[in-house]
C-alpha cells in the first residue's frame, strides 16, 4: 500500500477554494461529491474507476463522513440505499460490469424514492470487455438501469471541469426529486487531468425519511418511519408509477442540459456528448477551414434527452446529422431520429471497444457523409 | 499555440511523470494543458505512454492522429510511435537506450542521453528530468523557471532532492542536440 498523502493538504481547504489546480477526472469527481456534501461513499474496485475509491478512502474520514470498500458491488450499493435511509448524501462508483450488479440495488433506491448519485465511469463492452475508455452504456444509463421501469437523470461531462461541476449539481437534484442520478462518463475524462477550479463546500445536508417516499403512497403508512420499495397493494403500487412519470415530465421541461456549438450556420451537425464532444469541437474547427460549415449539439443531459435542441434545427439548411460515438453501433441513434422525426439524414460515426476517437477521424466521417448526400 | 506530444517507454522510466510535470508547470503558467495515461493492465516492465496538450485556448480532442513531438525513451517506443509525429515535427530521443536509424527524413530528430546523464549527476531516477530539460529547450513551451516551480511543488522539497532535479533539467537543457 502505497503511503498515504496528508488528508489536510488535500483540495478542500478554504484557501484551496478558486485556485486553479490540475486535477485528474476521477479524484475531482471525488472531491466535488465531498464538497457538495456527500458524506457516505461504498464501492469495489473496477478500472477505470479506481482513483474515485482511492481518493475517496482517504479523504472521506477527513472529512467527516464514512468510506467502506463493500464485498461487492451489490453490497456497496445496498450500503448506499442504507445511508440514504437515515437522511445521508451517498454515492457510489463503477464501470459498466460493476453498474449491471448495482442494477438491483438502483432499482430498489428508485423504487423507495431514495437520493444518492451513482457514477459510471464506462469502459468497452459488453461483459468485462476491455478496460479502456468507452461510452459503452448510453442505452443501459438512459433506458433501463434496472428493473420496474424507473428512469434516472443522467449527466455526462467532457471535460474535468464539466465532471465537477455536474458531479456537484447530481447531489442537488437526488434530493430535489429524491430519486437517484448518475453521473456517466468515459474513462478518459475519468484518468485525465486538466486544470480546474472547485466549488465551495457545502455543509452537509441530512433529510428525514419521515412524511414522505413509497410507504406514504398508503394512508395506513402515513406517520410510520419505513423504508421500502415494495407498496404490495397495486394501487398504491401504481400511485408510485403515476406521480413518477409525472417527475420524468417535470424534467423534460425544466433539467434538459446541452451545448450548442457553432449552429447558426451550421449545415453539417454532429450530436456527441463527453470525449467524443471533445473530438468534435476539433473537427469542426478543421472543418470550417476548409470551408464545411460544421456543428454540434453536446447534449449534457443524456436523459432527459435535448429534444427541443434537435427539433428546432433549420431543416432547410441542415443537410445531415452525425451521431458520433465511442461506441458501435453508436447508440443514442434512436432518441436522435424521434427528435428529428427523420426529416434530417442522420449518419454514424465512431470507436468501440478501448479505442480512442480521433478529431482526423471525424473529419473524414463528415467528408463521406457529404459524398454519400451527394449522390 | 497548442502543442500534442506523446511520451512513450517502459513502465518505471517516469514516462508518466514526464506528462504530468508539464501538464503541472503549464497550468501554473496558466495555460491549458491535458494529460491523458495510457496503459495496460500490467505494473512493471510493461509500454506506458501519456499525451500531453499544451494550449493557450480551449483543448478539444485529448488524442489526435498526428501529433508535434514524441519523445521516446526506448527503442520499442520509437518504432511504435514513429509514423504518428506529424511532418516537420520533432522526435526526442533518449539516446542511451535508443538509436536514431533514419527510417523518416521529413522530421526534425534530436538526442539526449538521459540515462548516462541521470547517472552521472548521481541518481538513475531523475532520467526523466533530463528529458524534461532536454524537451523545454527544444519547443520553447515552457520557462526553465516554469518547470522548476512544478518540479519543487509535486516532486519533494527537500534540499538534495531538489538540487538533483536542478541539475538534472539544466544538464538536459544544455545537453540536447539536433541531429543534421
Amino acid at each position: 500500500m502505497t503511503k498515504s498523502r496528508d488528508p489536510s493538504a488535500l483540495p478542500a481547504g478554504k484557501e484551496g477554494i478558486m485556485e486553479r489546480q490540475f486535477l485528474k477526472g476521477n479524484e475531482a469527481v471525488a472531491e466535488a461529491a465531498i464538497l457538495a456534501g456527500c458524506r457516505f461513499f461504498a464501492g469495489y474496485p473496477i478500472t477505470p474507476q479506481n482513483e474515485i475509491p482511492e481518493y475517496m478512502s482517504r479523504r472521506m474520514p477527513a472529512a467527516g463522513g464514512v468510506f467502506l470498500q463493500g464485498e461487492s458491488e451489490t453490497a456497496s450499493v445496498c450500503m448506499v440505499y442504507g445511508a440514504a435511509s437515515v437522511g445521508t448524501l451517498a454515492m457510489t462508483s463503477s464501470s459498466g460490469p460493476g453498474i449491471s450488479l448495482k442494477a438491483e440495488g438502483i432499482s430498489t433506491l428508485a423504487g423507495a424514492c431514495l437520493p444518492a448519485v451513482i457514477v459510471n465511469v464506462m469502459r468497452g463492452g459488453p461483459g468485462l470487455g476491455a478496460i479502456q475508455a468507452a461510452q459503452s452504456d448510453y442505452l443501459h444509463a438512459t433506458k433501463a438501469l434496472g428493473h420496474g421501469g424507473f428512469r434516472v437523470i443522467v449527466l455526462a461531462p467532457s471535460t474535468v471541469q464539466e465532471a465537477i461541476d455536474l458531479t456537484y449539481k447530481a447531489f442537488g437534484l437526488a434530493v430535489q426529486y429524491r430519486n437517484p442520478v448518475m453521473v456517466l462518463m468515459d474513462g478518459w475524462i475519468g484518468s485525465m487531468m486538466e486544470p480546474v477550479t472547485l466549488p465551495e463546500a457545502k455543509e452537509p445536508v441530512t433529510f428525514s425519511y419521515t412524511g414522505w417516499g413509497a410507504k406514504y403512497f398508503n394512508p395506513s403508512g402515513v406517520g410510520v418511519n419505513v423504508v421500502t420499495s415494495c407498496l404490495l397493494e397495486p394501487e398504491y403500487q401504481e400511485l408510485l408509477n403515476i406521480r413518477a412519470g409525472e417527475m420524468y415530465e417535470e424534467w423534460k421541461e425544466k433539467e434538459v442540459l446541452a451545448e450548442e456549438y457553432l449552429l447558426e450556420d451550421a449545415e453539417y451537425v454532429i450530436v456527441a456528448y463527453g470525449t467524443a464532444a471533445r473530438a468534435a469541437r476539433t473537427a469542426i474547427g478543421e472543418l470550417r477551414g476548409k470551408g464545411i460549415r460544421a456543428g454540434m449539439i453536446r447534449p449534457i443531459s443524456l436523459y432527459p434527452f435535448p429534444v427541443e435542441h434537435l427539433k428546432r434545427l433549420d431543416r432547410s439548411r441542415v443537410k445531415f446529422l452525425l451521431d458520433t460515438e465511442m461506441t458501435l453501433p453508436v447508440q443514442m441513434m434512436d432518441d436522435i431520429r424521434l427528435a428529428v422525426a427523420d426529416a434530417i439524414p442522420v449518419h454514424s460515426c465512431g470507436r468501440s471497444g478501448g479505442v480512442i476517437l480521433t478529431n482526423e477521424e471525424i473529419v473524414e466521417a463528415v467528408e463521406l457523409a457529404i459524398a454519400k448526400e451527394a449522390r | 499555440m497548442e502543442k500534442k506530444i506523446t511520451v512513450a517507454g517502459f513502465g518505471g522510466q517516469g514516462v508518466m511523470v514526464i506528462g504530468q510535470m508539464l501538464g503541472y508547470a503549464s497550468c501554473k503558467a496558466g495555460r491549458n494543458a491535458l494529460f491523458l495515461p495510457k496503459y495496460g493492465p500490467e505494473q512493471r516492465g510493461g509500454t506506458a505512454n501519456c499525451s500531453v496538450t499544451i494550449s493557450d485556448g480551449e483543448i478539444g480532442a485529448p488524442v489526435s492522429r498526428y501529433v508535434d513531438t514524441l519523445i521516446a525513451m526506448n527503442q520499442p517506443s520509437l518504432e511504435k510511435f514513429l509514423g504518428s509525429v506529424r511532418p516537420g515535427g520533432i522526435i526526442l530521443l533518449n539516446s542511451s537506450l535508443c538509436r536514431w536509424e533514419g527510417k523518416r527524413t521529413d522530421v526534425r530528430v534530436a538526442e539526449i542521453q538521459a540515462d548516462a546523464i541521470a547517472l552521472e549527476i548521481g541518481s538513475p531516477k531523475v532520467a526523466n528530468i533530463v528529458v524534461i530539460g532536454a524537451y523545454i529547450q527544444l519547443s520553447g513551451a515552457l520557462s526553465e523557471q516554469e518547470m522548476l516551480d512544478a518540479i519543487e511543488e509535486k516532486l519533494g522539497k527537500r534540499p538534495e532532492l531538489l538540487e538533483m532535479n536542478r541539475k538534472a533539467l539544466r544538464t538536459g537543457m544544455e545537453r540536447v542536440t539536433l541531429k543534421e
